[in-house]
């Protein structure tokens, strides 16, 4: 309890000096936490996948099309539960910023395939009714205060032209991790379109297919077995499960998410220094009252213990309030990114290395300081005085 | 007014030497993040400017924005093919290639890990619309043969891109007969085969683009023009330099917005560095402070010694960042171009305004850490210095 007493006293002995430490180590607690959150958040669609899905898309690229009729081919396959189809529709909001994933889908086999997206049935029905239809994201329509009737001009990169859809549902989900920013409308209505212009070939392509499972286990039994049945054929087709071709979208942004994850200890590296500094200073004014805790016959541990308890101690303080502000920190940068990342949550592991590097910056800042002061002659040292 | 001679200010941070590194170290690494952030998006930038030539234009469907998303009928590029102002070779044949670009997911050498390269179906024509390219290794690919040639960046990265291998994709067996340096910019990261064979094998009918030579800039308006006027063509036309700079626009802003945030929150931990080693600075020199007043240096010399030794400190700290920096000129990235979808490989590239940029970044961290400490010294009575020392 004294030496506790001793260490609280001597900590904020500089109070402006301690003060100033601890709010770089906020800063850098937060940030090296913010960091981790947006890598994690990357990653957050490979969480909420379902591993009852398969995803058969082209063995040239993803999104490269391929023809409609092999869902009836894909049905057929012993224990395949229900297939359905997806096309990117690309396309502008207003500006290119405001970037959202917009999706034409067979609804009749769409919403069976994705029960965690919640629609109720008065919604759905009117969907079904209007070719125009769309159906949004909760976070979506949050993000640009749209409701069930509004219209929603697209500029069409993809397919040409300019479009207006109706919302006419907005789907929720009970899980944190579904991605409730999608904007859904009707299959029927973009190959309609292509048909007029480039018949009925070019209508009947589709971007991805979904193919429902019944047993996990054999996921990758039934898609050698999609992928069998077109090779060699006009279009082969690569299926993976869900999971994997989330990780396949993610690693393409590799570089980005490594020099995140590097920056994120640069800022660590950084306290480390100042930290490191303020102790230093701390330890050379003090060279007098180590020399004279050691003439009482205070041991050189002792010594020890007092500059590596005070560096700990700041550092924990530091550290707490780091990632204490770490919550708000990211909420604020969710509102400012708008739906960017699906999911943002500061998880507890973020925080656990928050702690950790905390931990870490406190050992080493008194490192240096602490085997000094444990060697000094204590002649010297009481002659430092005078 | 006399000023307190530099040398007093800079010994100073000698005495120091300890704090004065752990100092210095802090600011270093919050200006390497910001000089690497700039150094990125200057690299992309000379990527994606050296990709286009300043008398070529390129033609996509209305809206479309990149190449994936465009498309272009056999009848629009005929037409397109027959108006006035594109350039003839000295043979009386049009410099105008029609090309077709497609995403093609190949594994990486080093990784296995799959990536989209572009493949692009061009013409000899279309080689010769981009000087920029010469090849290394090899030779050009044979019109109406399955042969491809690659970009550096491509057989650099990707796994079976040599000379002489083979590449299965889209139902064939393509055979590498040519490596090409295409002087950084995005062609490195590209596959080129003959338009008609990547037709064939990606079934496609429609072409993605056409790339051609303007017989002069101004020739570019009466084309615009014609293509209007004509309901049939729903079609972009932008010099090719435009187009390209348009395609990392994006990107350079997100990274740039990115590294600029982070630099930003991270320097506020160096700038809190500065201003512990200058308050400590301050304190441990009150009675000199005194004495250098009684000696008639005014107490706006006093100041400009203690931000002088601020400024010092951050110059070290800004020249070991930079110079840290400039050791990732020789690091070569690639990574995946939102807008398109596809690979874009590119170096940090250090420029004199960058290093202008960066330096005053980090003078400005010096002066921010070192003004209130500097201040309160000049602040201090003569008389309460000397009894204190």
């Amino acid at each position: 309890m004294f030496l506790f007493k001793l260490l609280l006293k001597n900590a904020f002995r500089h109070k402006l000096r301690t003060l100033l430490t601890m709010v770089g180590l906020v800063v850098a607690i937060s940030a090296f936490g913010l960091l981790r959150t947006i890598v994690d958040a990357w990653y957050a669609g490979v969480d909420a996948t379902s591993s009852t899905r398969l995803i058969t898309r082209s063995a040239i690229s993803v999104g490269y099309p391929l023809p409609l009729y092999y869902a009836e081919r894909i049905k057929k396959i012993e224990g395949v539960s229900g297939v359905t189809w997806v096309n990117w529709f690309g396309g502008i909001y207003i500006d290119r910023r405001n970037f959202f994933a917009r999706f034409a889908v067979d609804a009749n086999s769409y919403f069976p395939m994705y029960p965690e997206y919640i629609v109720n049935d008065e919604e759905k029905t009117a969907f079904m009714a209007d070719r125009q239809g769309a159906i949004v994201g909760r976070k979506l329509a949050q993000r640009f205060g749209w409701k069930v009737g509004d219209t929603i001009p697209l500029s069409g990169t993809i397919y040409p032209g300019n479009w207006n859809f109706t919302i006419r549902g907005i789907y929720t989900s009970n899980d944190a991790r579904t991605d409730e920013t999608l904007m859904l409308m009707h299959f029927g209505l973009l190959s309609e379109n292509v048909r007029k212009r480039l018949g009925t070939t070019a209508a009947n392509q589709v971007g991805l297919f979904m193919v429902g499972i019944k047993d996990p286990a054999r996921a990758s039994a039934v898609s050698q077995e999609i992928d069998a049945l077109f090779h060699n054929s006009v279009a082969e087709t690569l299926t993976e499960t869900e999971k994997s071709f989330q990780l396949g979208i993610v690693s393409m942004s590799q570089a980005v998410l490594m020099a995140i994850r590097a920056v994120s200890f640069v800022v660590i590296l950084i306290i480390m220094a100042v930290m490191a500094n303020t102790m230093t200073m701390t330890a050379r004014e003090r060279l007098a009252e180590y020399a004279t805790l050691k003439a009482l016959g205070f041991s050189p541990a002792f010594v020890v213990k007092l500059l590596f308890g005070e560096s700990l101690m700041i550092a924990a303080i530091g550290g707490m309030a780091g990632i204490a502000l770490t919550f708000p920190l990211a909420m604020g940068f969710v509102q400012q990114t708008g739906s960017l990342f699906k999911v943002f949550e500061v998880s507890n592991q973020t925080m656990l290395y928050q702690a950790l590097a905390s931990l870490f910056v406190g050992l080493i800042a008194a490192a240096w300081p602490a085997w000094k002061m444990s060697r000094i002659d204590i002649v010297q040292g009481l002659r430092h005085i005078a | 007014m006399r000023a307190i001679p530099l040398s007093y200010v800079m010994r100073n941070l000698w005495v120091r030497r300890v704090t004065t590194i752990l100092t210095a170290g802090g600011m270093a690494l919050v200006v390497f993040v910001f000089a690497t952030v700039l150094m990125m998006t200057e690299g992309i930038n000379e990527t994606m400017v050296a990709t286009g030539q300043a008398d070529n234009a390129m033609i996509l469907r209305k809206g479309a924005g990149t190449e994936i998303n465009s498309a272009i009928s056999r009848d629009q590029a005929s037409a397109i093919e027959a108006l006035p102002g594109i350039a003839t070779d000295g043979e009386g044949r049009k410099l105008l290639s029609r090309e077709v670009v497609v995403l093609n997911n190949l594994p990486k050498r080093d990784s296995g890990d799959m990536a989209n390269v572009t493949v692009r179906g061009s013409s000899l024509i279309g080689a010769a619309l981009r000087p920029q390219i010469q090849l290394t290794q090899g030779r050009m690919f044979r019109p109406g043969t399955s042969e491809i040639i690659a970009g550096q960046a491509v057989a650099k990265g990707f796994a079976n891109v040599s000379l002489g291998q083979t590449l299965h994709f889209a139902g064939r067996d393509w055979t590498v007969v040519g490596i090409f340096d295409a002087k950084r910019s995005g062609f490195d990261s590209e596959i080129w085969a003959d338009v008609n064979q990547v037709m064939q094998a990606f079934r496609r009918a429609i072409y993605s683009s056409m790339v051609f030579k303007l017989t002069s800039i101004e020739a570019l308006t009466g084309i615009k023009k014609a293509v209007g006027e004509d309901p049939r063509l729903q079609l972009d036309i932008k010099l090719e330099q435009r187009f390209y700079a348009e395609q990392s626009e994006q990107m350079t802003k997100f990274i740039r917005l990115l590294g600029m945030s982070l630099s930003v929150i991270f320097s506020v931990g160096a700038i809190v560095g500065a201003m512990i080693t200058m308050f400590a600075a301050v304190a441990s020199r009150i009675g000199e402070i005194g004495t250098l007043r009684a000696l008639g240096f005014r107490s706006e010399a006093v100041l400009m010694a203690f931000l002088g030794e601020s400024l010092g400190l951050s110059l070290v700290g800004g020249l070991f960042g930079l110079g840290a920096a400039s050791l990732m000129q020789s690091v070569n990235i690639s990574t995946v171009n939102y807008a398109t979808f596809s690979e874009i490989a590119f170096r940090f590239r250090l420029t004199w305004d960058v290093a202008m940029q960066t330096m005053v970044f980090s003078l400005v961290m010096g002066v921010l850490g070192g003004f209130v400490p500097a201040w309160r010294a000049a602040k201090l009575s003569i008389i309460e210095c000397l009894r204190q020392a």
